[in-house]
């Protein structure tokens, strides 16, 4: 299958939409060829602000940009997005409540050889618990330009996770991203998988393995994991006889963790949440540290039988 | 109106600036005095004679800014806003109070006038110089306003912002340092000392002049001074004295985060009144 990077599919969307809207502000710090806003630094070079290495100040500075009227977009990797800045995304963003889009890339285990220090598992955690954010993670190239257009025409703070490496084509040009409905990639009686980014084109090989095994899995698409889809995942919870999510994040405070907060206290269901078990990652291609915490289709498979086997 | 008007004028607001700030915490039973007090000379000349701003209209676009980015010194905001006529005097009484438009740290959502959100200090510089920027971006030929603390200036993020915003050359920029020395811990010379003050905002490429941050005269110099400066953000160095006007509050660190008793509050009112 068609791999596409998710960075350029970003890069490219923020430059379509600098030209339609001399509003957007685009702000980097020192990552921009990382993170691919150099595309619209290169064509809006007034508009696109380098700061250095300075995360908090580019925050906060966002923050007052924005307080002028503007639609800010800020970018570095999650780790520093979201962990090094917490408190600058917390007062100068959340709680002015400003037009910033914080565009994280670089997360969890896909960061790859760079290792720990550079790969954020707790940024869905952090972000997750301040008031006025919302949270986005797009699985495929398609779906990321979709989320960059919405997240460029809703005013308020957003924070889109975005992974390094190329993934699978899963939408087409015609997908629409709707904010706050989980996209049913495949319909299935006997297990929900619920997966984000990156962890979604794993998801869809574990349900086809399941397949083989008479195992019926519908998959989940939960890009948006702020404000998570209650009506979806009760359906699924009701409708099958488990739910498995699958995140490339610690199993603390994530997608597993969203889920089961809302299930937990309107219908317990059994449940299994794959992620990183309170361990920092290490070095390693992505592939292999996937393979090494368990972030594999086999694992999926594991632990769907596992709940089937006991339901 | 004659300089001496207008110079007599502000010191009255000032002065005024001053009682609320003592009854209003007094009232709320906490909040930050000693920080400002230090600050109502520079407060009343922005509000009432440097600022294009419109109370009946506080959010027109071509208007000046100020961020209060040491925000613990709400209290003196609120009563500048007041006194200007952004809300009722009367609100000022409910300080800290629930339902209150007035946070224990300002918050721009809850305060017709507030432009920032503040209060974790650092990050009120980098917003003001994002506001600067921003301005500049849409074309609007206004200027930007910020109060730093000192002991805030120990903070990594004021030197990020300082040297992005000297770097850009953000020339509608103009930031007080509230220079009273103190901090909760102590002296701001013994706890971590941030002299030489001029030679580091120099080397961060500002312009920086001295004054003494209770004279209106000196105030007003240096705002003019600020506007005829190309190619360059103004740091100008106040020095103050934290507790300013209350005799008892003057220089003592106990009155950075303590709310004067009632007793203690009628002392200061009479200071006040009769100084």
């Amino acid at each position: 299958m068609a791999k596409e990077s998710i960075r350029d599919a970003y890069g490219q969307t923020l430059l379509e939409l600098g030209r339609k809207n001399k509003n957007i502000v685009v702000m980097d710090a020192d990552l921009a060829k990382s993170t691919q806003t150099i595309v619209f630094g290169k064509e809006f070079s007034e508009r696109f602000i380098d700061i250095g290495l300075s995360e908090q100040d580019m925050v906060s500075t966002a923050a007052g940009i924005s307080l002028t009227g503007k639609t800010v977009f800020a970018s570095s990797f999650c780790v520093f997005l979201a962990g090094r800045v917490y408190d600058q995304v917390r007062q100068s963003v959340c709680y002015n409540n400003v037009d910033v889009k914080l565009i994280g890339t670089h997360y969890g285990l896909g960061v790859g050889e760079d290792g720990s220090t550079h790969q954020a598992l707790e940024d869905i955690a952090l972000m997750r618990t301040l008031p006025n954010m919302r949270i986005i993670t797009p699985a495929d190239a398609t779906e990321t330009s979709r989320v960059i257009e919405y997240v460029a025409g809703h005013f308020g703070p957003f924070f889109v996770r975005l992974t390094r490496g190329k993934l699978d084509k899963i939408y087409d040009q015609h997908y629409q991203f709707k904010f706050g409905e989980a996209s049913i990639l495949r319909p299935g009686k006997d297990i929900a998988l619920f997966a984000i980014g990156a962890m979604v084109e794993k998801t869809m090989e574990a349900a086809l393995l399941l397949e083989k095994e008479s195992i019926d899995a519908a998959v989940i698409n939960m890009s948006t994991i702020k404000p998570l889809d209650k009506k979806t995942t009760l359906e699924f919870a009701q409708s099958t006889r488990g739910i498995i999510s699958i995140e490339d994040h610690s199993v603390f405070g994530g997608l597993g963790s969203s889920i089961a907060e809302f299930l937990s206290q309107v219908y317990p269901t059994k449940m299994k949440i794959i992620g990183v078990e309170n361990q920092f990652g290490r070095s390693g291609t992505a592939e292999r540290l996937y393979e090494y915490y368990g972030l594999t289709p086999d694992r999926i498979v594991f632990e769907a039988k596992k709940i089937l086997q006991n339901s | 109106m004659t300089n001496n008007d207008s110079s007599s004028r502000l010191e009255d607001i000032a002065r005024k600036i001053r009682i609320q700030v003592i009854k209003i915490i007094a009232e709320a039973g906490s909040g930050h005095p000693g920080g400002s007090l230090s600050i109502a000379e520079i407060l009343s000349y922005l509000y009432f004679q440097a600022m294009n701003i419109d109370p009946k209209n506080p959010q027109k676009p071509d208007r000046d800014r100020f961020v209060l980015s040491k925000g613990h010194a709400a209290p003196a905001l609120y009563s500048a806003l007041a006194l200007r006529g952004f809300f009722p005097e009367k609100e000022l009484l409910s300080l800290r109070k629930i339902d209150s438009i007035l946070q224990g740290h300002p918050h721009r959502l809850d305060t017709p006038g507030v432009e920032a959100s503040t209060g974790s200090l650092g990050q009120g510089l980098s917003m003001a110089w994002g506001m600067a920027l921003g301005i500049k971006l849409s074309g609007i030929p206004a200027y930007v306003y910020c109060i730093i603390g000192d002991g805030e200036s120990q903070e990594g993020q004021i030197w990020e912002a300082a040297m992005t915003a000297g770097f850009r050359k953000m020339d509608n920029l103009c930031v007080f340092l509230d220079y009273n020395n103190l901090q909760i811990d102590g002296k701001v010379s013994d706890i971590k000392d941030i002299t030489p003050i001029r030679e580091k905002w120099e080397a961060f490429r500002w312009k920086v002049l001295e004054i003494d941050g209770h004279n209106l005269e000196q105030i007003k110099e240096s705002i003019n001074t600020f506007k005829s400066e190309t190619d360059r953000p103004t740091l100008i160095i106040a020095n103050t004295i934290k507790g300013k006007g209350v005799s008892f509050m003057e220089n003592n660190v106990d009155f950075h985060g303590k709310a004067p008793t009632r007793e203690e509050m009628e002392i200061a009112l009479e200071e006040l009144k009769n100084g």
